[in-house]
């Protein structure tokens, strides 16, 4: 038969001359190979005192963003909604009120929005359908919980920290992640 | 002989044995530290590290999480045979300790005292009987189980430890002609000063090193407790401290065999390189330095054993009774042999 | 009471108790493990008689390596209650006079002995293994050569029986 790629190597069967069979010089050269494993360098990563770094295009939690004055950036407009191919993400759009200015950023916003982090495959597609920037996937993944509905997680859960009164918790959640919307 | 011993001796003996007992027990206890090392080192990974500086303080928490695991003895087995297995193989695995000549004498209190607990004349023979003993603990427990899996693990054992004991007993004796003595603390006098048994009887040393994995039930020869096959073998059925009596004694009975093998091919407390005669005045430090030295050998044995364990498969049953039976024996007759003639012809 | 009476007291006490319970024992296993006590005690009374090699060698040749297979052959056995055998009067009559005249020969040796040496402690050195050596290679050279060329034979028929594939 004809190899399809030269990788293929063929298991020689012939019988074993007298060393081989007493196996003793196979063995050394086996505890050879572990011996030198001792010195070679371990990978191990200490966990919760070590941390391996994501790699930049990582898509973990999403996160409902603000501009720089604490406004929402949302406006329901459902766009991320229809991208979801999971379906995870809900919402019900409400009128900004007067006096409301500072807290969103345009008249329409998001007065429930929800997103079933059970569903979510964590694709992105939210953020690549967004036009105001308001969502955008994080570098955290969604930690564990004991009940089902504790998954389903609300606009509280889900909104950046305000950057006016919180800025370090704003920048820490920002994260390193290149964002696409304010390069262009 | 029994009329004759003064209270002084007895103390001494006393003292000497809950040393020997205690001093295995720890050196067991960080052997089951060591062999996670180990493999974890032989593996690219740290092993254990979270309990104390390096994890040394592992084996107390898992002395710990054992003392408190619930104690599970089956409805249907024979309980008091059940609680005897492990007892059992706790007591043959310290026994043994007794004829190790651990180090030279040491000058205390006015008197010369051995560091060793037993000088009886056959004492290779004592440590040989002891350990066809060892068998019955993991014999009586696995049967006691009434489970199916223990009771192979426990036939493995039985059959395992005969056939290798022949083996064992016949690479001896080449040894015996060799050295003209049963006492072990008279054999490692006659190795002082570098000529180790090793050099004159390399073939009978590999035999009792394979014979001695086997008799461990280390890996390659772990048959009677194959993890694939049998779940957990003769110890199925155990948990809490008796669980833990039986991993104790194999590591304890590691640590023995490992002495025995120091002291029987490699010299016990001869330190080599190294003229003991010439430096008669250190006194009690000679014999530490000694004892020091036999306690090297018997880590660097250890560490074989567990270097063994993490390279080699296990091996398949039919091919454990094939090496014993086909491969070994004639081997160590044939050691045997070549050690008469070449005695006969040397003339020692 | 030396030291030396009382343990041939207690050993005997043990040899002669497990030797009865090896035979009462409704548990072959049982009974083999008292059988192993029994062979201890002995043991102790060859060590009394300062016979170590020859309680050294009762330990691993009945104890270590007899025993173990007769615990082999009986823990492969599945014996129930139900595959006893069946007793009847007419065999438990038989056994009652094999043993009664085993029972009377043994009273009748042993009221012919004369004088009796209850504990030779220490003395002797019949059992050391020089001792034993030398009688064995000397006097007894033949029979024992005898039986180790049957002992080879034996081993090699194992070999020769694992050679069959």
């Amino acid at each position: 038969m004809q190899a399809l790629t030269d990788r293929a190597e063929n298991v020689d069967r012939k019988p074993m001359n007298f060393l081989e069979r007493m196996y003793l010089p196979a063995i050394f050269k086996g505890m050879l190979i572990t011996f030198r494993h001792i010195f070679t360098r371990n990978p191990t990563i200490q966990y919760p005192e070590q941390k391996r770094a994501f790699s930049p295009v990582f898509r973990g939690l999403q996160i409902l963003n603000r501009d720089e004055e604490g406004r929402e950036n949302c406006t329901a407009c459902g766009l991320c909604a229809v991208a979801c191919p999971a379906e995870a993400i809900t919402m019900e759009a409400a009128e900004r009120l007067p006096g409301e200015e500072n807290l969103y950023r345009e008249e329409k916003y998001a007065a429930k929005y929800e997103i079933n982090m059970l569903r979510c495959i964590f694709c992105g597609l939210c953020e690549e359908a967004c036009p105001k920037d308001a969502i955008y996937l994080s570098e955290t993944f969604t930690p564990a919980d004991y009940q089902r509905k504790q998954f389903v997680y609300n606009k509280q859960d889900l909104l950046i920290p305000n950057p006016v009164t919180d800025k370090e918790a704003y920048e820490k959640a920002l994260g390193n992640r290149p964002k696409k919307h304010l390069d262009n | 002989m029994f009329l004759s011993i003064e209270l002084a001796t007895i103390i001494e003996k006393l003292i000497l044995i809950v040393i020997v007992v205690m001093g295995s027990l720890v050196v067991a206890m960080y052997t089951t530290f060591a062999e996670r090392k180990v493999a974890g080192w032989l593996q690219d990974r740290p092993g254990p590290n979270r309990a104390g500086p390096f994890g040394m303080f592992q084996p107390l928490a898992d002395g710990l999480k054992l003392f408190f695991k619930e104690e599970i003895i089956p409805n249907f087995s024979s309980k008091a045979l059940f609680v005897m297995g492990p007892a059992l193989a706790m007591m043959t695995a310290i026994m043994t300790s007794a004829v190790i000549p651990w180090g030279d004498k040491v000058h205390l209190f006015d008197r010369d005292i051995s560091l060793q607990i037993a000088d009886i004349n056959i004492g290779i023979l004592y440590v040989f009987g002891v350990v066809s003993l060892g068998v019955y603990g993991i014999m009586i427990g696995a049967w006691a189980s009434n489970n199916k899996y223990s009771l192979m693990g426990g036939l493995r054992a039985a059959s395992q430890i005969i056939s290798y004991e022949l083996a064992m007993g016949i690479s001896i004796i080449a040894l015996l002609m060799f050295t003209g003595t049963l006492s072990l603390k008279e054999m490692v006098l006659q190795q002082q000063a570098g000529h180790w048994n090793i050099i004159y009887q390399p073939l009978g040393f590999l035999i009792f090193i394979i014979c001695a994995f086997a008799e461990c039930n280390r890996t390659p020869f772990d048959l009677a407790e194959a993890e694939s096959e049998l779940i957990g073998g003769y110890h199925t059925e155990y948990s809490s401290m008796k669980l833990g009596f039986y991993l104790f004694a194999e590591y304890i009975n590691m640590f023995i065999s490992s002495a025995v093998m120091a002291s029987l091919y490699f010299g016990g407390y001869d330190v080599p390189f190294f003229n003991e005669a010439a430096h008669a005045d250190m006194g009690n430090w000679l014999a530490l330095i000694g004892l020091g030295a036999f306690l090297i050998k018997i880590v660097i044995f250890i560490f074989i054993f567990m270097w063994v364990r993490w390279t080699v498969p296990r091996f398949r049953y039919d091919q454990l009774m094939h090496l014993g039976w086909r491969i070994l024996i004639p081997l160590a007759l044939f050691n045997m042999l070549a050690t008469g003639a070449a005695i006969l012809y040397f003339g020692k | 009471m030396g030291i030396t009476t009382i343990s041939f007291i207690l050993l005997s006490l043990m040899a002669v108790g497990s030797g009865i319970m090896m035979i009462l024992s409704k548990n072959p296993v049982n009974s083999i493990l008292w059988l192993i006590v029994l062979f201890f005690a002995i043991s102790g009374h060859y060590i009394l008689l300062n016979a170590q090699f020859l309680a050294i060698v009762n330990i691993i040749v009945y104890a270590g390596a007899i025993m173990v297979l007769f615990l082999f052959v009986v823990m492969l056995m599945n014996l129930n209650a139900e595959s006893e055998p069946a007793k009847n009067h007419r065999l438990q009559l038989i056994a009652i006079i094999s043993g009664g005249s085993l029972l009377l020969i043994l009273l009748s040796a042993i009221m012919t002995v004369k004088e009796a040496h209850p504990v030779m402690v220490a003395a002797g050195n019949a059992g050391l293994i020089k001792t034993l050596g030398k009688v064995l290679f000397t006097d007894y050279v033949l029979p024992f050569e005898i039986s180790s060329v049957l002992f080879l034979s034996a081993m090699v028929g194992a070999v020769v029986i694992g050679k069959k594939d």
